[in-house]
């Protein structure tokens, strides 16, 4: 393909509106662990956003940098990568972007390889095929500071004439270094292509001849490897400890628990404040009738019922950010190995289900570091059974509705209290059950294993937990406003028509009412009406969506889960059996729209989506049926 | 309880059997760890063939597992699985049923 002239085809908007083919970029590279994304956030900033290419799964940042001169350049980071064999997506992903082969983009003008100092020799494998490709490149060798504070050295100079291209010695989390950086994309705009010296690289498939390549490259370059990190060493004696080590890693989870519950309470409060506050006061200002009903109650308290848990889910994140950063989690990863290959998983597969617990979402893109399909597969499959933060104001609602408050369990255990842990257990128990049948039916266990890089422990930097937090909460915001802003103006339209002389009907001859009465044949052994089945059906676009559509159709204003109405109507609506078997229908079922789309576009297709609808609501439909059964015997 | 001869156990018991253990590891070094799961925490050899799928060997590669390179055991998960590993300037970790498939060779006496 020609290089960077304009005869590209015509641009797609499909990558990023700010990049279309033919326009000026440069690319990020670097195996993972190397700092790239804290060199990316240095040059960018907030200038940024997270972009799909189209049909694959692979995220990347585009951004832009601002040079000395004022100049904008555009910045794609591409995902971290050892090498450019494109095995896995990831890799082919890079590599297609770096040769030209993604149309809507074209060949960067230049490349960034961003090399981790203190690792040179292995780190240099890759810098082989991405010198190979004959882009002008700016070979980065981050982690500066950590290189020359345990005693490891290099000649840049020496480094850049065995390469062929400059070498420019940074810190990224320190921002030593950065206006190098900065001088290489000023220069990048103007300079044609192909200005690499001939530089003699090994043949590229020959891995083990690279190795010594790369040997070479670097006693010639006077590369003195710096000593194994004391401090790391040090702590790993304390966090790996054969019981201190297990100790800890359940008060870090104890800890992340508390802090989305216990934490995250007065945030949501006040955010739930704010939005019902901004929708009265809004109200007023539309002329009654039909628009105001749709936007206020539509729109506002709807998407307004989403948004609130917004400060949960940034909380995890700050806590996953730190647990991240500072290299806790991969030894969290390490320590949990061997409990999940018992059922069939692997010890990456602990940091998505523990961010289940908040939203399944994020959890099933944070499966994205487990290489091996079949371990990826099995855990997105399982992680939805994980007792995400939608499901806790369902649970609240019928647990404070059927079980008094002053009810004893267990000592000074109320029966409030354990009713909501066992909950939380018997989502837990769903999860592993599902797991194992997983391994003994249609992911059956290839031989699984499991390789893992543990870096150095680091200081994690405001800096990048800021923008990390800043990000998530941008995709976060973005759903709310589009699909489920989508589904809870069709329940709302669903709920108030057909009309009759321009009146609302009542809720049993609404659209909604005729679904109700349509699904009460199924749930009814459930011991369901039909007003609590337009409810569930309400509930496959969003768990939470049953609470405001029981208010609307008991006719209650502003019904919430402390609701003392709702409760008493829903004691009237409901036998304790029927309860029982709601919370169980409630703790199986995969009724949240944004997880399905997520799992179609994790997984690439309808196939496992439709598997995993099909058997949760089935699981659910079976055991609440058993449920209502078992406790309608008992009483 | 009997307070026996210590018998023989991979695991270091009492500061008895560690000496013990420690005579033992001489002895098992002179008939030699054969794969990288015999190594003990500690311990380093030269790493020799990987005798595992095309896939994984060439991502034991991308990680600096080459055939001739140093390899230190440094230690393990609580419970002693995974394993890891110091390996071409980084610590990696693995399961042992895959160092199992990861032969060695004992380091000559004169490198390092």
């Amino acid at each position: 393909m020609a290089g960077n002239d304009s005869c590209h085809p015509v641009a797609t908007d499909s990558v990023d509106a700010s990049i279309r083919a033919g326009q000026h970029y440069v690319a990020l590279v670097g195996p993972p662990n190397a700092g790239k994304t804290t060199l990316f956030n240095r040059l960018t900033g907030l200038r940024q956003k997270v972009a799909n290419f189209p049909g694959v799964t692979v995220e990347h940042h585009v951004g832009r940098a601002r040079t000395q001169q004022g100049r904008e350049v555009f910045v794609i980071d591409l995902p971290g990568v050892y090498s450019l064999d494109a095995r896995s997506e990831d890799e082919r992903v890079t590599a297609d972007v770096l040769t030209g082969a993604k149309a809507e983009l074209g060949r960067p003008d230049s490349v960034v390889i961003v090399l981790d100092a203190t690792n040179l020799h292995r780190h240099l494998l890759l810098a082989a095929p991405v010198l190979a490709l004959g882009l002008p490149t700016l070979v980065v060798l981050n982690m500066a500071d950590d290189l020359a504070a345990r005693g490891g050295s290099v000649d840049t100079v020496a480094l850049a004439a065995q390469l062929g291209a400059p070498v420019a010695l940074v810190s990224a989390a320190k921002g030593d270094g950065i206006d190098k950086v900065m001088q290489f994309l000023e220069g990048s705009l103007a300079r044609p292509h192909s200005t690499a010296k001939r530089v003699e690289l090994p043949v590229l498939q020959d891995l083990p001849g690279c190795r010594t390549w790369a040997g070479q490259v670097g006693t010639k370059s006077g590369y003195r490897a710096p000593a194994p990190p004391v401090w790391t060493r040090r702590l790993d004696g304390i966090f790996l400890h054969p019981w201190l080590g297990p100790l800890i890693f359940v008060l870090v989870v104890a800890a992340v628990f508390e802090t989305i519950f216990s934490g995250a309470q007065p945030l949501m409060d006040a955010v739930e404040k704010i939005i019902v506050a901004s929708g009265n006061s809004l109200a007023p200002l539309l002329p009654e009738g039909l628009l105001r009903g749709a936007l206020i109650d539509g729109v506002w308290n709807g998407v307004g019922s989403v948004v609130v848990f917004l400060p949960q889910i940034l909380l995890l994140f700050l806590f996953i950010g730190v647990l991240e950063d500072s290299g806790y989690l991969a030894r969290a990863a390490l320590i949990a190995d061997r409990t999940m290959s018992r059922v069939g998983l692997q010890g990456k597969a602990f940091i998505p289900l523990l961010s289940a617990y908040a939203c399944a979402v994020p959890a099933i893109m944070a499966t994205r570091t487990i290489e091996n399909t079949r371990d990826r597969i099995a855990t997105i499959l399982i992680a939805p059974f994980m007792t995400c933060s939608a499901r806790l104001p369902v649970y609240l609602l019928i647990v404070a509705a059927f079980i008094p408050e002053t009810a004893p369990f267990l000592g000074p255990i109320g029966a409030r209290t354990a009713a909501l842990l066992g909950l939380y257990i018997i989502g837990f128990l769903a999860a592993i059950v599902t797991a194992q049948l997983l391994r003994s039916t249609i992911l059956r266990r290839e031989r699984s294993t499991f390789i893992l890089e543990l870096p150095p422990y680091r200081m994690p930097s405001l800096r990048s937990l800021g923008l990390r937090l800043w990000d998530r909460a941008l995709i976060f915001l973005k759903r709310a406003g589009t699909v489920i802003l989508g589904v809870l103006m069709v329940l709302w339209f669903l709920a108030n028509f057909p009309r009759t002389n321009g009146q609302p009907p009542d809720p049993e001859h609404s659209y909604a009412g005729h679904i109700g009465h349509a699904v009460e044949p199924a749930i009814k052994p459930l011991g369901f009406n039909w007003k609590v089945g337009v409810g569930i059906v309400a509930s496959f676009a969003a768990r939470e969506a049953i609470i405001g559509t029981l208010g609307t159709l008991y006719g209650i204003e502003n019904a919430d889960k402390d609701s003392d109405k709702l409760q008493e109507a829903l004691r009237a609506d409901l036998t304790p059996a029927g309860a029982a078997a709601l919370l169980v229908f409630f703790a199986f079922a995969m009724q949240c729209f944004s997880t399905t789309a997520i799992v179609r576009r994790e997984t690439g297709g309808w196939f496992w989506p439709a598997v995993q609808f099909s058997y949760m609501t089935a699981f659910a439909y079976c055991s609440a049926l058993a449920t209502h059964a078992i406790v309608s015997a008992r009483l | 309880m009997q307070l026996d001869t210590p018998k023989p156990s991979p695991y270091p018991k009492s500061r008895v059997q560690l000496s013990f253990n420690k005579l033992r590891r001489k002895k098992l070094e002179s008939v030699q760890p054969t794969s990288l799961a015999d190594l003990r925490c500690g311990q380093h050899a030269v790493l020799g063939d990987l005798d595992v799928a095309d896939d994984l060997r060439r991502r034991l590669m991308e990680m600096g597992f080459f055939p001739g390179s140093r390899i230190d055991a440094t230690g393990c998960a609580p419970g002693g699985d995974p394993r890891i590993y110091r390996v071409d300037g980084s610590e990696i970790a693995l399961r042992a049923e895959t160092a199992a498939q990861i032969r060695i060779r004992p380091l000559a006496a004169a490198a390092d």
